[in-house]
This record gives structure tokens, sequence and C-alpha cells, in this order.
């Protein structure tokens, strides 16, 4: 049982019951592997994984300035959006600062919805309610929705035996309301693997039914349950940020090399100004992938030292399964920001040599 | 689930050690193992190291988070198992056997009385889980 202080998914006791290792991951009882990291890892890189992340947070913006508010609130351009479009976007402070990093969907003009970190929810509604001065409705929507992503290069065709949804029709980052198993599932072709696949948003009374359903028709196709561990592995190799990692309050869009979702010509929005201003006065510093050239593994949180000098810090660091030698990405001075860069990390107070590498570090074969 | 040996005993640090004369052998528990997943190394002491028993023996490392190795009992280094630097990954196969990590000559061997039965450390990470 998990302590009664955490939150659970509508899943927990099918991951209890699958063996699951649990942990307490931002104030929720959830599932860091059931077979092995690099087991599930693996799975999701050659055949399929499926990921309980029914602790996202989800949001719903509504009214006729819904548009309006979205663009006010986050730096991508929400008005370059179809219906049935998402968009990788984020939410800043006025100081530049990420309030959170989500995926704005437009799913009609006067309605979009918002998937959110789980441990920034309650920050994001209130931010999203604090900036509100448009004609639109903010709804915290969470615990309507639990969410099941399942990735890889065979979901497309595990997915569809229990859909007759035409997936092929739905391209890379957009979606579409259909059914999964005769359930109302909002259907997304998104993910946080570097893999194909989708992100199933279901009412949490139909959780169970669709894991099991999606884990049957995914068993002929090496379909493998997996946990928060193989996601952050497999998010680090493709270079996704993780917050409260590469971004949080302290960073901005620029130095965490997420200047291709911030839209200047787009009008005012919440953040813009100190990010102009950043940006004339040229960034800081600059986040850096890294490859451990000696053993050890540079993990988050470790000081970064270059000719011996401090320069900086891992965000995340872990063995990658898929190239088989020890990753992480860093915060360096711009200036030591390139790549073939020697650096040495701090790993348990012994410096080991690391060099500077183009990311991402895995990007998949298309 | 796997089989604790009754010969052995064990700390709540998830050592076990098992004497035979004055030498102990010195292992992970399957427990411990199980909870760091897939592990990429294993870092032991030098031959010779005389350790105490409770201090800091060595590290293990899984793709997850770094973990201490404790000395169950205090002693001498006099072999470590050289085949867990290239093949860490046995430690997660056979903790309980192949994968054992060092041999310690014994300075006391009375603490043994310290640690742990088979019986009292099952009942110890059930109560823990």
């Amino acid at each position: 049982m998990p302590a009664a202080s955490l939150h659970v998914t509508p899943l927990n006791s099918v991951h209890r019951a699958l063996g699951a290792r649990m942990v307490d991951f931002g104030g929720w009882d959830m599932p860091v592997q059931y077979s092995g990291i690099v087991d599930e890892h693996h799975a999701v890189r050659k055949a399929a994984g499926l990921f309980d992340v029914s602790h996202m947070g989800e949001i719903e913006i509504r009214g006729p300035e819904a548009e309006r508010l979205v663009n006010y609130v986050a730096t991508n351009d929400a008005s370059r959006l179809r219906d049935g479009q998402a968009q990788y976007s984020a939410l800043l402070y006025d100081h530049g600062g990420f309030v959170d990093d989500i995926l704005v969907h437009r799913v009609r003009a006067d309605e979009f919805f918002l998937c959110v970190n789980a441990s920034n929810q309650a920050k994001d509604f209130a931010h999203l309610r604090e900036h509100n001065r448009f004609d639109a409705e903010v709804i915290f929507a969470s615990e309507r929705y639990a969410q099941l992503a399942l990735q890889g290069p065979r979901a497309l065709e595990i997915l569809q035996t229990l859909t007759p949804v035409e997936l092929n029709a739905v391209r890379y980052y957009w979606f579409t309301d259909g059914e999964v198993c005769g359930a109302p599932a909002r259907i997304a072709r998104t993910g946080y693997t570097g893999e194909d696949g989708f992100e199933l948003y279901v009412a949490p009374g139909e959780a169970e039914r669709l894991w099991r359903e999606m884990l049957a028709a995914g068993a002929p196709h090496g379909i493998k349950p997996a946990g928060l561990g193989a996601r952050n592995t497999l998010r680090l190799e493709a270079k996704m940020a993780l917050y409260g990692h590469e971004i949080d309050a302290t960073i901005t869009p620029w130095e965490a090399g997420l200047g291709w979702i911030v839209k200047l010509d787009k009008g005012d929005f919440v953040g813009r100004q100190a990010l102009v201003k950043q940006q004339e006065a040229g960034v800081a510093r600059q986040l850096v992938g890294f490859a451990m050239v000696g053993r050890g593994v540079g993990r988050d949180g470790y000081e970064v030292l270059c000719d011996g000098k401090s320069a900086g810090w891992v965000t995340s660091g872990s063995p990658s399964p898929t190239l088989n030698r020890n990753i992480g990405l860093c915060y360096l001075p711009v200036e030591l920001a390139t790549v073939g860069r020697t650096l040495q990390i701090l790993v348990r107070h012994q410096p080991v040599e690391a060099v500077t590498v183009p990311t991402p570090f895995y990007k998949r074969p298309r | 689930m796997s089989n604790y040996p009754d010969t052995y005993r064990y700390t709540k640090e998830h050592e076990w050690v098992s004497v035979e004369g004055d030498l102990g052998t010195v292992g992970l528990t399957f427990h411990a193992q199980q909870e760091l997943g897939d592990i990429v190394y294993v870092d032991l002491p030098k031959l010779g190291l005389q350790v105490e028993q409770g201090k800091a023996l060595g590290s293990v490392e899984s793709v997850k988070a770094v973990s201490d190795i404790y000395a169950p009992v205090s002693g001498e280094v006099a072999e470590i198992n050289d085949a867990l630097t290239s093949a860490p990954e046995k430690l997660n196969e056979d903790p309980h056997g192949a994968a054992w990590l060092v041999k310690l000559k014994l300075a006391n061997p009375g603490e043994v009385q310290n640690l742990m039965t088979a019986a009292e450390y099952q009942t110890y990470i059930g109560a823990e889980s």
C-alpha cells in the first residue's frame, strides 16, 4: 500500500500486482521499473512500452478569448495551431524563468487543452488564473483524466487493433478525439521518449481496462510495461527537458536551448520583456550535452569543472542504454559551451573526464 | 522471490556475510540488487585494506543511483571478486553466490552475532517495503 500522504493514479494496484518498484515521485506513488530500466528502455526503442502517466496534469481553457489567454501566458504561438494540433510550449514568470513546460492542444477555436507536469499543476493553474484578464475560463481538469503513453516503433500497429480511428492520418504532434477499446479517448501522437507513439487521455474509470487490453494486444509485438526510470533514460537520450533539472524558475528558454518554442513576434506574453532583454545582453550559460570519458556517471547536481575551475553543474546524467555510454546534460558558461571540450565532472569528490558532444544523443530512424 | 541462505548473516544496509573459519565472504542481498536495478559499476576496496564493521567498503552504481556498500564485519580485505569489474550485471543475476564482493579476514569473529539471521532479515525487508 502506498503511504497515505501520496497521490495515486487509477492504476496503482495494477502496478503493484505487476511487481513494479514504486517510488515517491513529486508526491505521487509511481512505478519506477517493472522488469528493469534497461530492458524497458530497449523495449521502447525496438518494439513498444506502455507508461502510466496519469500523474500529469490537465487544464482546459475555454471561451471566446481562450486563444488570447493561451498566447499571453505561453511562449509558443498558439494562433498557428489548427483544430486537432498540439504544440510544445512554456509558461514563464515575468523574469523569464520557467513556471513549467507544457503541451498545448487546440481542440477548437474556443477550447484549448493543456497537459502540464504533475508536480507543477497547482502552480500552473494559479498562474493561469492570475493572468486571465480575458474572456476565458481556466478549468482544472486533472481528476477527469488518466493518461497512458504507448511509445515505440510498434505503437501504431498495436493501438490500431484497438481503435477505429485511422492512426496513420494522425500526424506527429496532432491529436483526435475517438475511441480506444470502446472508451472515449483523446488520442495524441506525442510523447517523451524520442520514439513514435501516442498519449491517450481517458476517463480514470477506463484506465485499468485500457491498460490491460493494450498490454494484451501488444504482447505479440513485444510490448512491456515501462516505468519512470526508462522514461527518464529515454527522454534524456532524446534531449527532452525535465522540469526541476534542465529547466526551472531560474532558467530561461534561451539558456535551455528552447528558443524554438519562443515566438517573440506574436505579440506580448508573460516573460517576453525579460527574454528580449536577455537576448540583447547575451546569455551567460547554455545547456550542453556531455559523454563520460573516464569511468563513472555524471549525475544530477554534480559539479562540472573546466581546466580545474568550477564551470557549471549536471542537470541530468545516466548510463545510456541505447548508446552504451554514460551521458548527461550540464550548464556551462557560453564561451565554454562548444562541442569537443574536455571537462571534469566531480563524481563523488573525484574528477572524472568527460567531453561535450552534439545533442540529441539519440534520434530515431525515420 | 529469492532464497536467503540460513547460513548467512545480514545487515540493515543489505549486505550479507558468510563465515568459514576466519574468512568472511561478503555480498549484497537479492533485495538490494532488486532495489538498485540494473547495476553498471561495482567499486571494491584494495587488497590489504583494514575495514571496520559498518564503515564504507565500496560502492555499487545502477542506471538510477549510486549506493555505498558497508562492511558487515571488521577485517582485512583478503580477496576481491575481480569478475564484477568487467561484468557488474552479475550482481543482478547471482547476488548470493557467484557475485560475492570481497572476502575479509575477520578481525573480530564475534561481530557476526550483531547481524540479522535470514529470518530476521526477511522480516526486516518485509517491513521496510
